[in-house]
């Protein structure tokens, strides 16, 4: 396996395995992601999305298989180079809105108190307000996260990853615990955000209309046999998703049906270490 | 309607609240005047006004062989031994609950020993403190950080580990160091519980206070508990155990109040 990745891969994965206390997780998991794309990830309960996101942010390892981040191997821990979203406890209870959106810059500037005073704090702060205000979060800099409603957090913590510019956005159902119309307003920002910086987003979802109204390209986790332990999830579906114009509002209208008859990649057969 | 759906009125917050303290009071006069009126010069239940009395002359009669005004002189001695056992056993745990908390190598390094240590009675190897540091103020001190740090230490481990995952990932993508997120993170969301740690140390705090100074000590609200005990001066020993009482009291409520306004977030987080 000497071949280098396609020049614009951001991210690839190759024949990534995961296994949990002797059950198989993922199986021969394989993509290369283009810069700029806007990956949605689905699959029911169970099927191991959550999993791999937790391997592209190296909150986990694989057992085998290889990521690389722009062509070399991903570091062993989370890195600056990859932002993350959770569905909750994402933003820094004890930090006002204005204090959670500076945190990253004095993180990056001071490395001894991990704090700025005087006029470099200042600038910090017209950075981290300038970002607030884009995300529509400037009136309520000086609340804390717990006087914001769920999907005022999410814009926090939307403002709050993106403020460093990392290389790659990673979503973990960040939206999923949001009511319908909030949701959509959300949506509206993540979209809007990913155009602006061009930035390279993987999001794992559990809505499918919510994965083909903002992915560019939509893959399917599922385990070739439910509930057997030697068997893990592969990807059985890679859908590119082709918008109709230029901001589609509505989600495609989309069942199981359609989903099936989508293109099909190739399933390797399983071709994991055994489990340890 | 059931009784876990009954809450009471307003107006009744306050006559229920000091319900209890009031029927003590009646309860203890009744008694007091009882035997009062089988015996007059009985000692064991002092009616108020003799125990006005008593403290009255703690208060403002200076001592005879010491010249310090007794209640006072006590009360700052007692004090000054809480706070500095107190503060000592702060800070021993509140760094090492951190360190331990945040990094698993010290975990495993120090956890179990920790664990351990924290079984050993205090009172239990108070004589080895009087024997190393002799009888004086050290070994006193020692007794009480010894016997408050431990509980501390565990639970600031624990609460360390409490915090969502997530926040501690979300930390390390935006770039800070183990460092940076002690300082900027861990330490900042821990004072709170910091707090919260200490208030429930008062107790044991006061324990050892009292103990250290009946067994060996030269002034103190434990140590005149014990001297006038052998007079059966309950007209002292009463006021002072209500004094130490009011006194933990008020550390409760001043720490309390501390925590709302010095972290605003943190009742306002504890809520959702």
């Amino acid at each position: 396996m000497t071949h280098s990745p396609p020049a614009a891969s951001v991210l690839s994965v190759r024949d990534v395995c995961k296994t949990y206390a002797g059950r198989q997780i993922l199986e021969r998991v394989s993509i290369e992601l283009a810069a700029g794309s806007f990956l949605a990830v689905v699959g029911p309960t169970g099927c191991g999305k959550t999993t791999f996101l937790r391997m592209l942010m190296s909150e986990e390892v694989p057992t085998s298989g290889t990521i690389a981040l722009d062509g070399r191997k991903l570091p062993d821990e989370p890195t600056a180079d990859r932002g993350v979203v959770f569905q909750r406890y994402s933003v820094f209870p004890h930090l006002t809105v204005l204090g959670n959106a500076v945190l990253p810059l004095e993180l990056a500037a001071a490395p001894r108190f991990g704090r700025l005073f005087g006029a470099a704090r200042r600038r910090a702060e017209a950075t981290a307000s300038a970002m607030l205000e884009h995300v529509g979060l400037g009136p309520a800099a000086a609340l804390y996260p717990a006087q914001l409603s769920g999907g005022m957090q999410q814009r926090l913590a939307l403002a709050q990853a993106l403020i460093r510019q990392p290389r790659v956005l990673l979503l973990d159902e960040p939206f999923s615990a949001l009511d319908p119309g909030t949701r959509a307003d959300i949506h509206a920002l993540t979209r809007r955000l990913w155009q602006e910086t061009g930035m390279t987003v993987v999001m794992v979802t559990h809505d499918i209309s919510e994965a083909f109204s903002l992915g560019t390209r939509v893959i399917v986790f599922e385990r070739p046999i439910p509930d057997d332990a030697k068997r893990g999830a592969r990807i059985t579906h890679d859908i590119p998703v082709r918008r109709r114009t230029q901001r589609q509002p509505a989600a495609l209208p989309l069942t199981p049906a359609s989903l099936t008859a989508a293109p099909l990649t190739a399933c390797p057969p399983a071709a994991c270490p055994p489990a340890t | 309607m059931r009784l876990i759906n009954r809450t009471p009125p307003a107006r009744l917050d306050l006559v229920l609240k000091a319900a209890p303290f009031v029927l003590l009071a009646l309860a203890y006069t009744i008694a007091a005047i009882a035997r009062h009126d089988a015996n007059a010069g009985d000692k064991v239940l002092p009616t108020l006004g003799q125990m006005i009395g008593g403290v009255r002359e703690m208060l403002f009669t200076r001592d005879l062989a010491t010249g310090q005004y007794l209640m006072l002189a006590d009360t700052i001695a007692s004090l000054r031994r809480l706070l500095s056992g107190l503060g000592l056993a702060v800070v021993i745990s509140f760094t090492l609950g951190i360190v331990v908390g945040m990094i698993p190598y010290a975990k495993r390094l120090l956890l179990p020993f920790i664990t351990a240590l924290s079984m050993v009675p205090p009172l239990a190897i108070l004589p080895i403190l009087f024997i190393l540091a002799g009888i004086g103020e050290t070994a006193k001190i020692a007794l009480i950080a010894l016997g408050t740090a431990p509980y501390m230490l565990r639970d600031l481990v624990l609460r360390v580990e409490e915090l969502p995952r997530p926040q501690l990932i979300k930390a390390q993508t935006l770039g800070a160091s183990s460092w940076q997120i002690a300082l900027r993170i861990v330490i900042p969301q821990m004072l709170p519980r910091l707090i919260d740690g200490v208030r429930l140390s008062l107790g044991p705090a006061w324990l050892y206070v009292i103990s250290a100074e009946a067994i060996a000590a030269q002034d103190g609200l434990g140590y005149r508990i014990f001297l006038v005990r052998r007079y059966f001066a309950m007209d002292i020993i009463i006021p002072y155990v209500l004094w130490i009482t009011l006194l933990a009291y008020i550390f409760d409520l001043a720490l309390r109040a501390l925590q709302t306004a010095a972290f605003p977030w943190f009742a306002e987080a504890g809520r959702q």
